[in-house]
């Protein structure tokens, strides 16, 4: 019952969101916008539930005092003084429990959720992301090498692409007459874009959509049981 | 003598790379050089698309992205709000990333002094964050009340005046996707123009444009994209009005070139290593 109740669920709600694709009368096309609904319940609680789990996998860590254990301690600080700040006191848009919050705001000038926002998440979060530069630098410098007609037309193909996408691209053109314009290393880059690149994308997209019809098939079927738990 | 300086270069200590990079970003950025920006049609697609609106028009702006991407697609955003406002657009944000309520926030408030007419509620509105993708703009393709039945500050939508005859996707003008992964621009391609067939145009993160390349085609899934810092730049550029993506050009160009040094020199090491294996062997 544990495990054919939810495949019953599954082919249920499979076929009949297919079947409300191509019959949009009633009672299709009305159950097919109720279980939308559903799915934004679901998604919601799907939210909470990774939070409970956020907390429950960082205090296991810290209780078995796993490697580096003191920063799942910053982790489980960090996420409850953001729900915290946002319970008590709200975000700039929504109050909070304690809803006069002019002191708090005179003090930090912002509401202590928008303040952690603004000055703490939003920096740390860009410097995890800009510090990509400086790997993809040292690795590009390592690795990129011209070993075979493969990677020479990559390297090639990646260096007028880079070029192509800054203003040093049409800087280092600029001089070139007006009548070969198509010469321009940024007229070149996106040429390998619109055609190279976007051509290989393409296959890679339609592929993955078989991939996705039919894994979606195999999960509506009941073949696919993965999303039970691997059992 | 050249081979000792090659394997010396090649052995380069990692550091050292980060210090170039990190001198070549934040040099530029300190005395701009001020590049020409060339503007590309993609780029253009979207400034007509924006451009071609009726004054008065709703359109929508979907703030798809987070912190971490902030820098890339933030000046597009507010380029985009800028446009709109010079144009008398109704906006009506919404996000389908969490952090994207705080980063339309941010994009108004930096446009906000130059348009002081401009009223919440009114001329523009911010509806907040909903879980869902996919699922969440087909409801809002339907019955945007379904989807958000409050704006961002709990006001039910039915009583924000921008809202007026606005229950679905059919009265928008256009839609405007900014985004960083998933859900975002693909999404809106999906559901957006593809089920509704309301214009589409985005903007994303560099690493993005190659997988939604595919989408600026013939039909106009996409009409225009705008990618990456350079496609925010362009932007800047068409409405006049330069910002940090104009700034950020002279950094990210000098940081490329960089990297594109740092590949030549290590290929001509490796050609100069391999020729004298040769030798010896």
């Amino acid at each position: 019952m544990k495990r054919n109740l939810p495949l019953l669920i599954t082919f249920l709600v499979g076929t009949l969101i297919i079947f409300a694709e191509f019959i949009p009368h009633k009672p299709f096309g009305n159950l097919s916008g109720g279980l939308e609904t559903w799915f934004m319940i679901i998604s919601g609680f799907a939210i909470l539930l990774g939070q409970l789990n956020l907390i429950k996998v960082n205090t296991i860590k810290i209780s078995r005092k796993a490697p580096n254990w003191q920063y799942y301690i910053i982790c489980i600080v960090s996420f409850a003084a953001m729900v915290i700040a946002g319970i008590l006191w709200g975000t700039r848009d929504q109050t909070g429990i304690l809803k006069n919050s002019q002191g708090v705001v005179s003090w930090l000038g912002l509401k202590p959720f928008d303040y952690f926002f603004k000055y703490f998440f939003e920096n740390l979060s860009a410097t995890m992301f800009s510090l990509l530069a400086f790997f993809v630098a040292s690795a590009s410098y390592r690795a990129f090498r011209a070993r075979s007609l493969e990677s020479t037309l990559l390297l090639i193909a990646a260096v007028i692409v880079m070029l192509g996408r800054t203003t040093i691209g049409s800087w280092l053109t600029g001089w070139v007459p007006e009548s070969l314009t198509y010469l321009h290393i940024p007229q070149v880059a996106q040429f390998v874009i619109k055609y190279f690149q976007t051509t290989g994308q393409r296959a890679i997209m339609i592929c993955a959509g078989l991939g996705i019809v039919g894994s979606s098939v195999r999960i509506i079927l009941g073949i696919e049981r993965s999303y039970l738990g691997g059992k | 003598m050249i081979m000792k300086l090659f394997e010396k270069l090649l052995a380069i200590d990692r550091r050292i790379i980060f210090i170039l990079i990190f001198l070549s970003v934040a040099i530029p950025l300190l005395f701009v050089i001020g590049f020409k920006i060339e503007v590309t049609p993609e780029v253009e697609n979207v400034y007509e698309l924006v451009d071609s609106a009726p004054k008065g028009s709703h359109v929508l702006i979907s703030f798809d992205y987070g912190p971490s991407t902030k820098p890339e697609i933030q000046p597009m955003a507010e380029a985009l709000i800028r446009h709109c406002f010079r144009n008398d657009y109704k906006v009506i944000c919404t996000a389908l990333w969490p952090m994207g309520v705080q980063m339309c926030m941010e994009a108004i408030d930096e446009v906000s002094p130059d348009f002081p007419n401009k009223k919440y509620g009114i001329d523009f509105v911010n509806l907040g964050y909903k879980a869902g993708g996919l699922v969440t703009i087909n409801l809002m393709g339907r019955d945007f009340c379904s989807a958000f039945p409050t704006d961002a500050a709990n006001t039910p939508i039915d009583e924000l005046q921008i809202m007026d005859g606005i229950k679905n996707f059919k009265r928008l003008k256009f839609i405007i996707g900014l985004s960083a992964g998933a859900p975002g621009l693909k999404e809106w391609v999906q559901v957006g123009h593809d089920a509704y067939g309301i214009p589409l145009a985005g903007g994303s993160t560099a690493v993005q444009v190659p997988s939604l390349s595919p989408y600026v085609n013939a039909q106009k899934q996409l009409t225009g994209l705008l990618g990456g810092l350079k496609g925010a730049a362009e932007y800047e550029v068409l409405i006049n009005h330069p910002g940090s993506a104009t700034k950020g050009m002279d950094a990210q160009s000098i940081a490329h070139l960089v990297i594109i040094i740092f590949i030549i020199i290590g290929n001509i090491g490796y050609f100069v290593s391999k020729k004298n294996e040769k030798k010896i062997s």
